[in-house]
């Protein structure tokens, strides 16, 4: 059983397929295998959030998962925000509100951010800062991805 | 930075999963929501010979009232219970407890049963299930059996649990409506680990108090019911000597360890000081008329 497994899976609203080790990560398969190299690999052990994915629609770190068992899942990284050509509210917020120096975290921040407004689409201060205390940045000091996600709460509120 | 080879299994039933188990004898470790094992198969603490997935195994997934108490299925994620109204309603102190387990997307995957087989002490769930004197379900090649949180945690991630043995239910009395219940962490980040916890429960009409549960995470090599401590709630009430008095004795109860994080006398201090706290929030909690901690809805 340590030979090759399909994964069928959709990603991004595409379905696409392969074969891997059971032991490969969630994140080598998206990156290596699916060549969408938008999710970063950080820590590698669930601390950093920069692999944070949206997984049947709830974001989840896609290193302390195995690709074997995102098989049948719907999976969201970074790469399905845009529309149209067109930044994402909550990514046009990121820029307008300098949420991002080196850009590391940014897509683990902006996954972690879209569920944190789902599950709680009018969040204080605090609450923001408590739901994006799961991704590290070491860049911004947090001030401007905090204010990003407040700009885009109410645009997404608008947008349901 | 990458597991180590290992043989996947993903079964479809749990005799299929203990079967499993048996023909490993011991060398394959079960994968729930992975958000403890994969982290050590990542830096290759763990190199079982072979993985058994339960995630696929349907019915493992359910919060349900049977009996005066909540049963969860072993799969059960954190998240589904943050957001269930009967969690909330029924057993507060886990609604709490559960907000300081790692962030949402740990609690998306992370299980109610893996936490407990995991046996990590500074854990919530482990606490909250000895504050509770909940009680978990087994089952093996010779059928089920039940564990309370005494027989079940051993030692430091350590369980009693036999190696063909899955824990597949867990279940905690429900909580009464007159009790107050409280959950006090501490932790250097929203997050990490707690370097203490104290899971407490109190029922009384003010003075008197005529039960208390009170248990502590992060304080020594498994989850520590205070008994000695609920013995003075219960004998001297719940007046502003006895909370003390019970803070104390709860602090003389633990035998912590010292780490990076903190030394023991601090865990020692910090047992005193989170003790009397959540002691004085359940109180304050049961003569609130609502139960606090109204979970958002999960749109």
């Amino acid at each position: 059983m340590t030979e090759p497994v399909p994964v069928r899976l959709a990603v991004n609203g595409t379905p696409r397929e392969g074969r891997c080790p059971p032991r490969k990560l969630l994140v080598d398969f998206l990156r290596e295998d699916l060549a969408l190299t938008g999710t970063h690999v950080g820590c590698e052990h669930g601390i950093c959030g920069a692999c944070t994915i949206l997984v049947d629609g709830e974001a989840a770190r896609s290193c302390l998962m195995l690709a074997a068992q995102a098989d049948g899942a719907e999976i969201t990284t970074v790469e399905g925000l845009m529309k149209d050509g067109a930044l994402h509210p909550l990514q046009e917020a990121f820029r307008q509100h300098h949420g991002l120096q080196c850009g590391f975290c940014t897509p683990g921040m902006l996954l972690t951010a879209l569920d944190l407004l789902r599950v709680n689409p009018d969040p204080s201060e605090a609450e923001v800062r408590e739901g994006l205390s799961a991704v590290l940045c070491r860049c911004t000091g947090y001030h401007g991805i905090v204010k990003a996600v407040q700009a885009a709460a109410p645009l997404l509120r608008g947008a349901r | 930075m990458k597991p180590p080879r290992f043989d996947y299994h993903a079964p479809q039933s749990i005799d299929e999963a203990v079967e499993l188990l048996a023909r490993y004898g011991g060398d394959a470790k079960v994968l729930a929501g992975g958000q403890s094992l994969m982290p050590m198969l990542n830096f290759r603490l763990a190199r079982p010979a072979a993985l058994v997935d339960i995630n696929r195994i349907p019915g493992l997934a359910y919060v349900r009232e049977a009996d005066g108490a909540v049963a969860f299925g072993a799969m059960t994620r954190q998240r589904t219970i943050e957001f269930s109204p009967l969690v909330a309603h029924r057993l507060p102190l886990l609604h709490e407890a559960t907000r300081w387990v790692g962030h949402l997307p740990i609690r998306s995957r992370g299980t109610i049963g893996g936490s407990i087989a995991h046996a990590d002490p500074s854990a919530e769930y482990p606490a909250v299930l000895t504050a509770l004197d909940g009680e978990v379900v087994a089952q093996g090649p010779r059928g089920r059996r039940t564990l309370k949180p005494g027989e079940l945690f051993e030692t430091y991630l350590t369980t009693r649990l036999a190696p063909d043995e899955l824990l597949v239910e867990v279940r905690l009395p429900a909580t009464p409506a007159s009790a107050g219940t409280a959950f006090e962490e501490f932790a250097r980040r929203h997050g990490d680990f707690a370097i203490v916890g104290i899971a407490a429960m109190v029922v009384g009409d003010g003075a008197r108090c005529t039960a208390a549960r009170l248990a502590s995470a992060g304080t020594g090599s498994v989850p520590v019911r205070l008994r000695a401590a609920e013995e003075i709630l219960e004998r001297d009430g719940l007046g502003d000597a006895a909370v003390e008095a019970a803070a104390a004795r709860a602090a003389e109860l633990v035998d912590p360890d010292a780490d990076v994080h903190a030394s023991a006398e601090y865990r020692r201090h910090l047992t005193r000081v989170l003790t009397a706290r959540a002691i004085r929030k359940s109180v304050e909690r049961s003569r609130e008329p609502s139960r606090p901690g109204h979970p958002r809805s999960e749109p």
